[in-house]
């Protein structure tokens, strides 16, 4: 039951508490908060429990981007909560849905203001624009008690007080000098007074009246606790901790069904970033964004009905918006050509929620990072994890010229990393990675995104020079290969005790769709990996370039959408 | 919070480490929220008493052991106790402030090793908790196995990095051991079980009996070793929010990394443990 108490505002600290990487522990009405504020400037209020075994988030780390809890290493972003990373599970993305308890929040005279179930804004007072924040009193007593001592509360004989009709206290004397006490009830026996002068004092004058407020104010302490002391307290409040969602309790969460375009976003920003490469800013029209990790992607649903994917190159705790790069392409099917002319600024458009198939490991000794022209998108956001974390990465960017270099500004943030690969024909490209792949070892891992032919020279070289399969990652823009649909045979789904027939033509993820079987899925191309699904019997025709030669031979998985069976009957676990 | 748990009353705890007493002496403490006395006459005889009136009272591996009900088993046989080779030594007793079933999930747990003992158990970016065998034996015990970390410092003697084994057992609700790897065998490990008495609901006192093959070592060193990083695990475990262990599967969020702790809260449920635990609702 939401109480009158819960929809206030209160002040629960003051805007200098929350110097830069500081986690300032807040507690109202019993609930313990983790108050933290993020080098944007972004001021989060979070429940004080890491939501995986309970450690408070206040004796943990904020490194200006995301607050890694203590415990674990668990890391929350700012602004969503969202986790982004599990160190237990450096291969694994968190499902998003494991996101923090946030509350409402603003800062407004000098003071952060929460409240558990507040809404619109903290009450406006006239006259305080520009004010002075008192220290702030704690005192063993209840808001009942502090609010009738300060009625009383004087500075100089012409003091006035009056209770406010939000539970605040207005003390004014003849000077014009008016001052508006808070009462942040911390428990139901626990106050703090919070007090703010109407005038921006500074030097002697500031110096004065904090000194003289403070000792006035402490000798109203003594007054109220000795008071207090002779009186019953109510008991103290039980907050509730809310019970974390039911797909949870059992990683991963349960996905979504279809090509989903849940998120409506406005095209805040559009400009060039290199030659035929835009870079376009979508920032949410109502409430926040969804928390996203490094290597994501969103589908885009473009006005003219086809649906792309772009992948982030948002850092961590950039959440007020996604950013991403578009190459145009007048050989694609229209969707690249759509956005650079059709798209403008302020337009509506809807994308879906991130999805990582493409996740990073944080557990690396060291990290290669290959980019090759558009594909430079998603290494942008994971270097940008790697170089906040201060993980060892090197970042080799291979591009025509140095006009179709993207994301410069970003890219400048990697100076000791940053590698430029000019030009080079596809022989001198070869030679050259065979030297930046000569060194594999343990705990070194790969990155590559590009273009088909560069990735498939990539992953030979790689795998020539002795990298493990499983410490290259890499993603295909769309898959180059002739995808064969011919032929048919029976799907049996063992969760759902169902056997279809997939028929000549059809793929294995229309037959599911058709028979009302929810399966996520986002290209269709079989290059993003979203329509993974696990394989219990049966030969595999693998038609996609998502799982690696080594997962392909362990025929443990299939991508629906365009892969299909080479025996007569699939067993697949859904 | 009273203890109605049979299972608990009816078993052996530990009240004192014999060492910490000094003859003719007393000491009070607390087990289940009821005062416990224990005393050590000038002959070396211990008597414990609730009330003023003698429990049952047992000296065994050096640790003063008293039941408040009718002991339904025997104190736990630990044979690495009775292993020649081996230091049997105590690492100290730890109050802390939080459940004592908290710090049995804690010692089960491999995840924090690079968080929180940095530089000893564990260190970033090495952070993998790679999948391990869990299995609920005929006895009712709890065994996980297959437990493979990577450690800079694994052990007062081991020089350098290496990949460590472990194996994790619980015995009963406070009683919980590990076997790990010894960087000079193959075939041999050492042995670390936790007594806890718990002292209340929210507050409970660490007994440790460390069994560690003599072999290059020293017991000041052993003691120094588990002091360091039981210090390193208590501010953690007085952080932890709220200090009884939540049993209900939506209070706090799995992963795969804890697939022997999700097995213990279910343990616990079943055998309906409740004291120093958030029944499920």
């Amino acid at each position: 039951m939401t109480t009158d108490l819960q929809r206030n505002w209160y002040p629960i600290a003051s805007s200098s508490d929350l110097p830069k990487r500081h986690v300032y522990q807040a507690q109202l009405l019993g609930r313990e908060f983790a108050v933290w504020r993020a080098d944007d400037g972004n001021v989060n209020v979070w429940e004080n429990r890491c939501l995986h075994r309970g450690v408070r988030l206040s004796i943990g780390i904020n490194d200006g981007h995301e607050l890694k809890c203590q415990y674990h290493g668990w890391r929350y972003a700012n602004r969503t909560a969202g986790c982004t990373y599990i160190p237990a599970h450096p291969a694994d993305a968190p499902a998003r849905t494991i996101c923090n308890n946030t509350y409402p929040t603003q800062e407004a005279y000098g003071l952060v203001w929460t409240g558990e179930e507040a809404t619109g804004d903290v009450p406006a007072l006239d006259g305080f624009a520009d004010a002075t924040v008192l220290r702030p009193i704690p005192l063993n007593a209840t808001t009942d008690m502090v609010s009738e001592a300060l009625v009383g509360y004087k500075w100089n004989e012409s003091c006035l007080g009056f209770a406010n009709a939000d539970g605040s206290v207005t003390v004014s004397d003849s000077n014009g000098v008016s001052i508006r006490f808070f009462i942040q009830p911390t428990d139901s026996h626990r106050s703090v007074i919070r007090g703010i002068v109407n005038s921006s004092l500074s030097g002697d004058a500031r110096k004065d009246a904090l000194k003289r407020h403070s000792w006035l104010l402490q000798e109203l302490r003594d007054q109220v606790e000795a008071a207090a002391s002779q009186k019953e307290m109510p008991a103290p409040y039980e907050p509730v901790i809310a019970r974390v969602a039911e797909d949870l309790v059992n990683i991963p969460a349960i996905r979504e069904d279809g090509p989903a375009a849940d998120l409506r976003v406005t095209v805040a920003e559009k400009e060039m970033t290199a030659d035929d490469i835009l870079k376009v800013r979508f920032e949410s029209i109502k409430g926040g964004l969804p928390t996203f990790q490094p290597g994501a992607h969103i589908d885009v649903h473009l006005q003219n009905g086809l649906i792309r994917q772009y992948s982030l190159t948002n850092g961590p705790g950039e959440t007020d918006h996604y950013t991403i790069g578009v190459k145009r392409d007048p050989n694609s099917r229209g969707g690249s050509v759509a956005i650079h002319d059709d798209v403008k600024k302020g337009d509506v458009l809807a994308i879906s929620a991130p999805r990582n198939n493409f996740p990073l490991r944080r557990d690396a000794v060291h990290t290669i990072l290959i980019a090759g022209g558009i594909g430079v998108t998603p290494m942008i956001a994971m270097a940008r994890a790697l170089n906040v974390q201060g993980l060892s990465f090197e970042f080799h960017y291979f591009v025509q010229g140095e006009s179709h270099i993207a994301f410069s500004q970003e890219i400048s943030e990697f100076e000791n990393a940053i590698s430029y690969h000019m030009g080079l024909s596809p022989e001198e490209t070869g030679k050259k990675l065979g030297e930046v792949l000569s060194e594999p070892g343990h705990a070194r891992h790969v990155y590559v995104c590009g273009p088909g032919p560069m990735l498939d020279a990539t992953r030979k070289t790689a795998a020539d020079q002795g990298w493990a399969d499983a410490c290259v990652h890499f993603e295909y823009f769309k898959n180059e290969n002739e995808v064969d649909d011919s032929g048919s045979f029976e799907i049996d789904l063992a969760r759902s005790a169902l056997t279809l027939t997939v028929n000549d033509g059809q793929s294995i993820l229309e037959v599911l769709r058709d028979n009302g079987i929810n399966m996520p899925s986002s290209c269709e191309l079989g290059a993003c990996g979203t329509c993974q699904c696990g394989v219990i019997e049966g030969d595999v025709l693998h038609q996609d370039v998502y799982l690696t030669d080594e997962e392909k031979a362990a025929n443990k998985s299939i991508m629906t959408c365009v892969s299909r069976a080479k025996s007569k009957r699939l067993i697949l676990d859904i | 919070m009273k203890c109605e748990d049979k299972v608990l009353l009816n078993d052996w705890h530990v009240v004192a480490d014999l060492a910490n007493l000094s003859k003719g002496s007393n000491h009070s403490t607390n087990l289940f929220g009821k005062a416990i006395n224990v005393s050590l006459d000038a002959d070396g005889n211990v008597t414990c008493t609730k009330d003023g009136k003698p429990l049952t009272c047992q000296l065994k591996y050096g640790f003063v052991w008293t039941c408040l009900g009718e002991p339904s088993r025997d104190i736990l046989h630990v044979p690495e106790a009775f292993e020649d080779d081996r230091f049997v030594v105590s690492g100290g007793s730890f109050a802390v402030k939080t459940s004592g079933l908290r710090v049995v999930e804690n010692f089960l747990d491999m995840g924090h090793f690079p968080f929180v003992h940095t530089g000893w158990l564990g260190e970033e970016p090495h952070t993998e908790v790679k999948p391990y065998e869990v299995e609920l034996t005929e006895d009712n015990e709890i065994i996980a196995t297959e437990c493979y970390f990577s450690q800079p410092v694994a052990s007062p003697t081991a020089e350098g990095a290496i990949d460590v084994e472990y194996v994790y057992r619980v015995y009963r609700p406070f009683t919980v051991a590990l076997y790990k790897t010894n960087p000079h065998y193959d075939d041999r490990m050492d042995y670390i079980v936790l007594f806890i008495q718990p002292v209340g609901p929210e507050d409970c006192v660490v007994h440790n009996m460390l069994c560690y093959i003599k072999n290059g070592m020293s017991e000041a060193s052993l003691r120094w070793f588990m002091q360091l990083i039981f210090a390193q695990d208590k501010p953690i475990l007085e952080n932890q929010v709220p200090r009884r262990l939540p049993l209900d599967p939506r209070a706090e969020t799995p992963i795969r990394a804890d697939k022997v702790a999700i097995l213990y809260r279910r343990w616990l449920r079943d055998q309906q443990v409740n004291y120093g635990a958030i029944a499920a609702a």
